[in-house]
């Protein structure tokens, strides 16, 4: 589904955030990526989405190397993602049910399935009672699970999920981890980025491990 | 799927009245501006077109004199009249015999004491041709074809005032063209920096709906709306500064045309005219909204 081959990315100060990384994930597969901060995971995650693109090395996901991808393939490339940002991402001037809304507005659906399925997304994060609500009255938690909602709403095939549970205390954590394992369930390839080493104490699940821009065993 | 579309564009569309709403102060002084912008050159039109019409009618005065040479017999007459009648751009002619033209200058204040001196009448007789057209270009073409019969002696038609109307109004015509291209570029202009504020301010919903796999022409797209939406709204407002101005004008003008017991009023802009300005507007603000979109939205890429 997803593969690295030799892929490198230094920004134009000279700063080298990922170093001839070699990776490979099966579709339907869930993975955690670890590493301290700076070790190049959002850089790593980035990449996926094209929101950076490589300095060198092979991108591929679904066959489709978006190394070289044009310009104009991005949006339909990020169509297939669904990403939960470190910092959120919110648009503060909408309310609930409108952020969620945003995915399936740009992918051009009608009103009547858009609606239904922004509050199928809320009702799996239990958010459903607060579509009206602006994003900032809502707790951390419920940001958190209103980024997963938007992430989720067009059902993309590749979840990626930037440190969600960040600041967040262990409960909440714990929650929106089984969100993240009941997608895998239904099919998706989720891909996890955290430094929280008490999230992975008793996962199945691989755990790959950044430092310093390479990929350790 | 062109359902959705078209729902698409009507969100958008609504959405984009929404904000002219959100923001009436700014929103009804970028419209007046625009409005008057516009108004100016198409004010301009509309009196030169009114002119225009005058003129046309004023223009159905004599316009051609044929005279006929001096030794001109009864058949020479009626071959001319013959002739004058196969021409179909000839609306109509009058004949005046050479006695009806001496009376006539011999009535005529300040050439009396000339007339009666006269020993016999050196005026020959003419024909007085009224056409359809009242181009110069046709009228000197029309005078060839007279002076070429073998009965005419000389054709003469006073084309001057009309070469100066037509002079005038070509030059109200490129002031109105230089008039409307300036303005034009200064609604563009501030089409421009209305559009580049609103990205700044939107910067962060831009940068989301890259993020989320947005296309460019998704992002331009309430930007272009806008830009329209306004553009129109300054065509109305220059419409409707107009009808002012001329209602104004028809009164005034009622008052002091009264006095000359004649009927004159100035006409409003046509349907067309109307449409056309609205169009116009309408796509210079989309304009405007293009070239500032065009040259804002890349500098936003997300990170």
């Amino acid at each position: 589904m997803i593969t690295f081959k030799n892929v490198s990315k230094r920004y134009p100060d000279g700063y080298t955030a990922l170093n001839n990384v070699d990776l490979a994930v099966e579709s339907g597969e869930m993975v955690f990526l670890t590493g301290h901060s700076g070790a190049g995971k959002s850089t790593l995650l980035k990449l996926i989405a094209a929101i950076e693109r490589p300095t060198s090395g092979v991108i591929a996901i679904s066959g489709q190397n978006i190394a070289q991808l044009k310009p104009a393939a991005i949006p339909y490339l990020r169509r297939k993602i669904g990403f939960i940002f470190q910092d959120h991402k919110l648009l503060f001037d909408r309310n609930v049910f409108e952020n969620v809304l945003l995915p399936l507005q740009i992918s051009n659906f009608d009103n009547n399935t858009a609606a239904s399925r922004v509050r199928a997304a809320l009702d799996k994060v239990s958010l459903l009672k607060k579509e009206k609500v602006m994003p900032i009255t809502l707790s951390g938690g419920e940001r958190q699970r209103l980024c997963i909602a938007r992430a989720i709403v067009h059902r993309p095939t590749i979840l990626i999920a930037d440190e969600p549970t960040g600041n967040l205390d262990v409960d909440y954590a714990r929650d929106i981890m089984a969100m993240f394992r009941s997608f895998n369930q239904v099919g998706v390839t989720v891909l996890i980025a955290t430094h929280d080493a008490s999230l992975l104490e008793d996962t199945q699940h691989r755990i790959l491990s950044l430092k310093q821009g390479k990929l350790a065993a | 799927m062109i359902r959705a579309w078209l729902m698409q564009h009507g969100f958008v569309f609504f959405h984009t009245f929404k904000r002219l709403a959100s923001s009436p102060v700014t929103v009804l002084l970028s419209i007046t501006v625009m409005g008057i912008a516009l108004s100016l050159p198409t004010g301009i039109y509309v009196l030169m077109e009114n002119l225009q019409s005058v003129s046309g009618q004023t223009a159905s005065s004599p316009q051609i004199s044929l005279f006929l040479k001096q030794d001109a017999k009864k058949e020479d007459i009626d071959k001319v009249q013959q002739r004058l009648k196969e021409v179909s751009q000839i609306v109509n002619y009058q004949f005046i015999p050479k006695n009806v033209a001496l009376t006539q200058l011999q009535q005529s204040s300040g050439t009396t004491d000339i007339a009666a001196n006269l020993a016999h009448n050196p005026l020959p007789d003419a024909f007085i041709v009224y056409t359809r057209e009242h181009t110069s270009d046709f009228l000197e073409q029309l005078r060839l074809v007279m002076q070429s019969w073998p009965e005419i002696a000389h054709v003469q038609f006073d084309s001057a005032w009309i070469d100066r109307l037509n002079a005038l109004l070509k030059l109200g015509r490129s002031l109105v063209l230089m008039l409307a291209t300036l303005l034009s570029i200064a609604i563009i202009a501030i089409m421009f920096n209305t559009i580049r504020l609103q990205i700044l301010t939107k910067r962060d919903e831009i940068e989301i709906s890259k993020l989320i796999g947005a296309t460019d022409s998704f992002i331009r797209r309430p930007f272009l709306y806008f830009g329209a939406i306004q553009g129109v709204s300054g065509g109305i407002a220059a419409w409707l500064i107009i009808m002012l101005g001329i209602d104004v004008l028809n009164r005034e003008l009622a008052q002091f045309v009264q006095l000359y017991d004649f009927n004159i009023e100035i006409q409003h802009l046509s349907l067309q005219d109307s449409i056309s300005l609205l169009l116009f507007s309408a796509w210079l603000g989309w304009l405007g909204a293009r070239i500032s979109v065009a040259n804002h939205l890349w500098q936003i890429e997300p990170k």
